[in-house]
């Protein structure tokens, strides 16, 4: 090794060995708060997973059918919704499924709640904005194994550090698309607004939503699909659902169980993807 | 008169450096050079105008010469540097460069409106919710709301369009919806930002129309921008010239065709049809500039051809054509006179040069005289008179 690298290699700054610390010093003194925190939200996803499965399966799938009705007015959209867990139901994937499906719901109802009011206050203040893009480019670029190992640490194995890891993952995503969304709003109608006398509220609420509506819409189908890709990965940290088979069939080299899991994974995509297209494209 | 909106000095610059640019501006510096030495914007420098109640004040320029900046200032949508923006408020007049937040809310929703170029409508929103908009923002209960919204939108015949939605309208009803907003509120004072700028020109013109029928019957004060003169000189009471940021001059349409400022409002009006802004006022020389004979005998015009005998009350007693007695005839009957050389045209101080012109050509250009509305000789009108107004000689 030439010196300059020597050198260089010899004086390494110990980013590691800091966040080592930082967490250690998180467990080590919050580690019941975060517990006591993972407890509960296991048990609420546990529990609405156990009120879903009680239900029998053909009439859940009827239900949701009605809902995707309900959403779109489209009789055959209900239709291939109902046939699609049907399918599911008949591979034997229904328990599962309906884990992934509570997950993936909640992470994305979580980054919704989240990402849409900083995407709002990001698109009003610029300088917030240019603070908070390196951040969220490092939520969404650093590789997802590695924010695994300090969830693991803090929140145990479960379904709870599944549903953080996929939030911190799509929350971006809703921030991105709700500050470009309200950003975008034309100049001519908020003045309008501002000339007949909005106030600060009113002109968020009745010109700079509405505006933005489609493209906040687009965010939320965004991070359904991104929260289901999340959710096999979620599933190395104990999430389950059929992330689980999916890893249990690469880790036995089962080339049918993991593609009977991963057509299960497309179907739930494909149904919610077009089930929550609601303004975008659809009635103008 | 009551004084609606009163700009007093207004500076206007667009820019972190506002002290620097409130200096260079003292100093007459012009929109360049402020650029240049302190990287801000020159909206608008030195601005006074008064505006009247019931006047369509209309402020000309070219793009970027301060016009719209200086109506924004009415309602602060742009953000006045130094100076006064006094508006009517009920009883009071009110500072818009220095009020509260509170106050200025409150003169949006109720004394000022504005109707903008590219109309500002929202597009999810069908055209009654739009017009509803300003009444929705004051807090106006539903049941009323509705009330007054119909009420505007029968008023610029809209009513059969109310569920639509905005973008399914054409640009001239868009449009239309846009004043239907504006006029809702029952603001007295209307700001129109170049409101048929972006229609085609038959569409403006009949829009041009309609805005006067409603102004002749609801009396508004309207503060219009424009870069049109010919739309200027026909809905403007007064018009307001405005060049890099500063007033050149301010005026009656015919001061400014007539007696133009300078060389910027020359070349405005030199493709300006003088016949369509001139009246008989305008051109006529007063009855003392004429030539006084005997027995209250006055010669018309300098040729002499025709005179009338003025009587102690300013009345015509007689008249005399190339020597013969001639008969006076009004202006408004001319397209039903036989042609006879004997008859002289009269016309009122509002009768529009075009007419005089015809008279004229009727009566073998024989002087059209001027009376007033007690029928009382004020003045005459000779070809030359004519001549030199068309030709701005």
């Amino acid at each position: 090794m030439d010196p300059i690298s020597k050198f260089m290699v010899d004086h390494k700054i110990p980013i590691g060995a800091w966040g080592k610390a930082f967490f250690g010093f998180l467990t080590d003194n919050f580690d019941t708060v975060f517990r006591a925190f993972s407890n509960g939200l296991n048990f609420l996803l546990d529990g609405l997973v156990d009120i879903l499965l009680v239900v029998p399966p053909v009439l859940l799938a009827l239900i949701v059918a009605i809902i995707a009705w309900l959403l779109q007015r489209s009789r055959p959209l209900a239709i291939g919704v109902f046939l699609g867990l049907i399918f599911i139901i008949n591979q034997n994937l229904w328990k599962q499924t309906v884990q992934t499906l509570v997950l993936v719901v909640a992470a994305a109802t979580m980054a919704m709640a989240i990402g849409v009011p900083l995407g709002i206050w990001a698109a009003h203040k610029p300088k917030v904005y240019r603070i908070m893009l390196p951040v969220l480019d490092l939520m969404q670029t650093l590789p997802t194994f590695v924010y695994l190992i300090p969830v693991l640490t803090l929140f145990g194995l479960g379904n709870a550090p599944g549903l953080i890891v996929t939030i911190i993952f799509v929350i971006p995503t809703a921030v991105r698309l709700t500050h470009l969304g309200v950003v975008s709003v034309p100049k001519s109608i908020i003045e309008a607004g501002e000339a007949f006398g909005a106030t600060k509220q009113q002109l968020l609420w009745k010109v700079e939503l509405p505006s933005a509506l489609p493209t906040i819409m687009a965010g939320l189908t965004q991070s359904i699909m991104l929260s289901l890709s999340m959710v096999v990965f979620a599933a190395l940290i104990g999430a389950g659902g059929l992330g689980t088979e999916i890893n249990r069939a690469l880790g036995s080299r089962r080339i049918d169980l993991g593609l009977e899991a991963g057509l299960a994974i497309v179907v739930l995509a494909i149904v919610l993807d077009r089930m929550t297209r609601i303004g975008v494209g659809g009635k103008k | 008169m009551t004084v609606a909106v009163d700009f007093k000095n207004v500076d206007i610059v667009f820019g972190s450096d506002q002290a620097g640019s409130l200096a260079l501006i003292d100093g007459g510096a012009t929109r360049a050079e402020i650029l240049e030495k302190t990287g801000n914007v020159l909206g608008c420098a030195g601005a006074s105008l008064t505006v009247h109640e019931g006047e369509i004040s209309v402020l000309m320029g070219l793009s970027g010469s301060g016009k719209s900046t200086l109506l924004r200032a009415v309602n602060r949508l742009n953000v006045v540097s130094r100076g006064q923006v006094l508006v009517k408020d009920g009883d009071n007049i009110v500072d818009v460069v220095t009020c509260d937040q509170a106050t200025l809310r409150r003169l949006r929703q109720k004394q000022v409106a504005m109707v903008f170029q590219q109309f500002g409508l929202l597009p999810w929103r069908t055209v009654e919710e739009n017009v509803g908009l300003g009444l929705e923002l004051a807090g106006v209960p539903e049941q009323e709301r509705k009330e007054r919204v119909k009420k505007q939108l029968e008023l610029v015949h809209l009513d059969q369009w109310s569920k639509k939605y905005a973008h399914e309208l054409s640009g001239g009803m868009q449009q239309r919806v846009g004043l239907a907003r504006a006029f809702a509120t029952e603001a007295p004072i209307l700001l129109m930002d170049e409101p048929f700028s972006a229609l085609d020109p038959l569409i403006r013109t009949k829009l041009q129309d309609e805005l006067l029928q409603l102004q002749a019957e609801l009396k508004k004060t309207i503060i219009f921008v424009s870069h049109d003169l010919e739309e200027a000189l026909k809905i403007g009471t007064h018009i307001t010239i405005m060049e890099g940021g500063r007033i050149v001059q301010t005026g009656a349409p015919e001061d400014i065709v007539l007696k133009p400022a300078n060389d910027y409002v020359r070349d405005f009006i030199a493709n300006v049809n003088p016949l369509s802004v001139l009246t008989a006022w305008n051109v006529m020389r007063d009855s003392r500039d004429l030539e006084h004979g005997d027995n209250g005998w006055v010669w018309l015009d300098r040729r002499k051809t025709t005179r009338f005998k003025i009587d102690d009350h300013g009345l015509v007693a007689a008249a005399e054509r190339d020597g013969k007695p001639a008969v006076w005839v009004s202006c408004a009957d001319v397209e039903a006179q036989p042609e006879e050389t004997a008859q002289v045209f009269w016309a009122n101080p509002g009768t529009s040069l075009k007419t005089v012109m015809l008279a004229m050509h009727r009566s073998q250009t024989a002087p059209v005289a001027l009376f007033d509305d007690q029928s009382r000789f004020v003045g005459a009108i000779g070809i030359r008179d004519v001549l030199s107004a068309v030709l701005r000689r």
